[in-house]
């Protein structure tokens, strides 16, 4: 494990079933510390690429290495340090839960069975561990997968869809556990088509779409560069839309029921403004409205049937934390 | 899992370094699946219920005449060692293969029906030493099957009919110490093809990953090769037929002892289970482990 090397770095990842291509040339960087949410549709090619990266299944093209190692070459060796689960983790049914997390330490090493007790603790399945997996719910089996990862006391965690089937609550305790481990320096891998718990835990995004990385890089920056949204209210505001529809840098301007709404750059709605009063159409109110990551989400994923994303955003990102547009 | 977002006092979480375990634990970790499994026993249970029941029933029969073309057929009443070796005669065609099948067909392919594969592959464990240790976990299990069938005949007869000397196929009159001895190494020589049954059984469960096809295919290619090996005209081919070399066991049985039967099953059981282990081997490295 190379200290430098960051937690996962994929470079033209590609994965093709016979004539479905289900990632198609995927680059990602995952830095240390990050909590970094893996967004997409059903079917957008995440489990796949989380697959590859754990070494479940080879890429047709491309490379995943995990902290500076491939684990296509180094095997299990190159999940030293890495944890987590793709899909719902499975468990030997006729074991309990206990007796599962001490197979799982025993091929662990290194001292994991000790902390069977800490970990069974920390997911609050204490009282359940002696009873067998399959009687256990969704939720506690996804409950037993994060012990199960924890065991391994790893640096890089990857979780797809750890909340999926959870009630609210539990919902809601999966969020804060995956932030307390993101506080204890552990960078997190999270896969999710759940818009408001990457909102709310991630910092860094990839989204994907039908196998291609729409966007990668902060969430921040997706949401500043996703275009400052705004509203508008004006004396006439029909004749405000046919003004912001002719002014460059005015995107998506509708007529909705609170006014004008659109997207632009700071300096593009100062020169808007101008252009209004020039057009004789008095400014009631101006309001800024930060774009959602819902609206980013559907934004960069819904298609207008020709494979393109409907819409583009207002402005590529720079470098490392571009804006991926679709060819 | 309410308050554990909240609890501060939570445990450390520290970064540990792994050292990948030994295939020796991870062997040791399929017996323990295996114990855990209601079909072990059932196995076991089929291998040790059918002597007592051949015992039973020979200590019902009223006649005497146990005669017939097998020389141990004739002692059942005169040595119990002869109880272990006629079970083997009428075990090892169908039944301990069948049983050997159980385990071996299901190894890998109950890890696929479960979805644990992709559980254990995501631990420190690479795919090699877990082939291996499933492979040998089958082959443990098949051993046991055999030794606890003989263990049970034997017990059995012995209660019954005494431990009293037996004579070989040679008319050789031996010890009844001598006669356990070759018991055990009959069975012992048994295992030679069924390791090779067992290692057809974990590729089938490898490359099916469906419990019942990998079963039932090993247990149907025992009776392909039984049926090939009773086509006139094919009389050249079985002495290489897997299933020709069940019966290697008997030139332990004779004086002197004729060790070609089993040298010769030797490198033909080899011939069908090591090429099997490694076509196995491959499948699981290059699997793409999906589903589940």
């Amino acid at each position: 494990m190379t200290d430098a090397a960051p937690p996962v770095r994929a470079r033209g990842l590609v994965k093709r079933y016979k004539e479905v291509l289900a990632v198609d040339h995927v680059d990602l960087n995952v830095r240390t510390g990050d909590v970094y949410g893996f967004l997409g549709p059903n079917g957008a090619g995440k489990t796949t690429t989380l697959r590859m990266a754990l070494g479940l299944i080879a890429p047709t093209e491309g490379v995943v290495e995990l902290f500076g190692r491939d684990p296509m070459r180094e095997g299990a060796r190159a999940l030293e340090g890495v944890a987590g689960f793709v899909e719902a983790p499975r468990f030997y049914p006729y074991l309990s839960a206990r007796k599962n997390l001490e197979l799982l330490a025993a091929l662990d090493g290194s001292g994991a069975k000790e902390r069977i007790g800490e970990v069974l603790e920390i997911v609050e399945l204490t009282p359940r561990a002696a009873h067998r997996v399959g009687g256990y719910s969704h939720g506690m089996r996804q409950r037993l997968g994060i012990a199960a990862a924890l065991l391994r006391r790893p640096r890089l965690l990857i979780l797809d869809e750890p909340a999926t089937g959870l009630d609210p609550a539990g919902m809601r305790d999966m969020r804060s556990l995956i932030r307390r481990l993101a506080d204890e320096a552990i960078t997190v891998l999270l896969s999710s088509h759940q818009l408001p718990e990457v909102q709310e835990l991630c910092d860094r995004v990839a989204i994907v779409d039908r196998g291609r990385v729409v966007y990668e890089g902060a969430l921040a920056d997706l949401r500043r560069q996703g275009g400052a949204g705004y509203r508008l209210h004006t004396t006439d505001d029909v004749r405000a839309l046919e003004v912001a529809r002719e002014q460059p840098g005015i995107q998506f301007a509708a007529l909705g029921e609170h006014g004008l709404s659109f997207q632009a750059q700071e300096s593009d709605v100062g020169a808007l403004s101008l252009a209004l009063g020039a057009a004789r159409v008095a400014i009631l109110s101006l309001t800024p409205e930060l774009a959602t990551l819902e609206d980013l989400f559907f934004r960069l994923t819904e298609n207008n049937g020709d494979g393109e994303p409907a819409h583009a955003l207002a402005a590529p990102v720079a470098s490392d934390e571009r804006l991926v547009e679709a060819p | 899992m309410s308050s554990v977002g909240a609890t501060a006092a939570a445990p450390a979480l520290g970064v540990a370094r792994f050292k990948r375990p030994a295939t020796l634990t991870v062997y040791r970790w399929e017996l323990r699946k295996l114990v855990s499994q209601k079909r072990t026993y059932l196995g076991l249970g089929l291998a040790t219920i059918l002597p007592l029941i051949f015992v039973v029933v020979q200590n019902l029969r009223t006649r005497q005449d146990r005669g017939g073309e097998n020389i141990f057929a004739s002692q059942i009443t005169h040595s119990g060692l002869a109880t272990p070796v006629l079970m083997l005669l009428f075990l090892s065609v169908f039944m301990l293969p069948l049983i050997a099948s159980l385990v071996a067909g299901d190894i890998v392919a109950a890890e696929d029906g479960n979805g644990t594969l992709k559980t254990i592959l995501t631990r420190s464990v690479d795919r090699g030493q877990l082939f291996a240790a499933k492979a040998f976990a089958a082959m443990t299990y098949a051993t046991i099957a055999v030794f606890a069938s003989a263990a049970v005949g034997t017990a059995a007869g012995v209660a019954s009919w005494g431990f009293n000397s037996v004579t070989t196929y040679s008319g050789t009159v031996v010890s009844a110490s001598e006669g356990l001895l070759l018991v055990f190494a009959s069975n012992a020589c048994y295992l030679i093809p069924l390791l090779a049954v067992a290692s057809i059984g974990v590729l089938l469960s490898t490359v099916t990953r469906n419990s019942a096809a990998a079963v039932v295919g090993t247990v149907g290619v025992t009776i392909l090769l039984f049926i090939i090996s009773q086509i006139p005209g094919l009389e050249g081919i079985r002495p290489y037929l897997l299933t020709e070399q069940y019966e290697n066991w008997h030139g332990l049985l004779r004086t002197p002892t004729d060790w070609a039967p089993i040298a010769h099953s030797a490198w033909v059981c080899a011939l069908y289970g090591v090429p099997a282990l490694i076509a196995g081997y491959l499948v699981l490295l290059r699997r793409d482990v999906a589903g589940g």
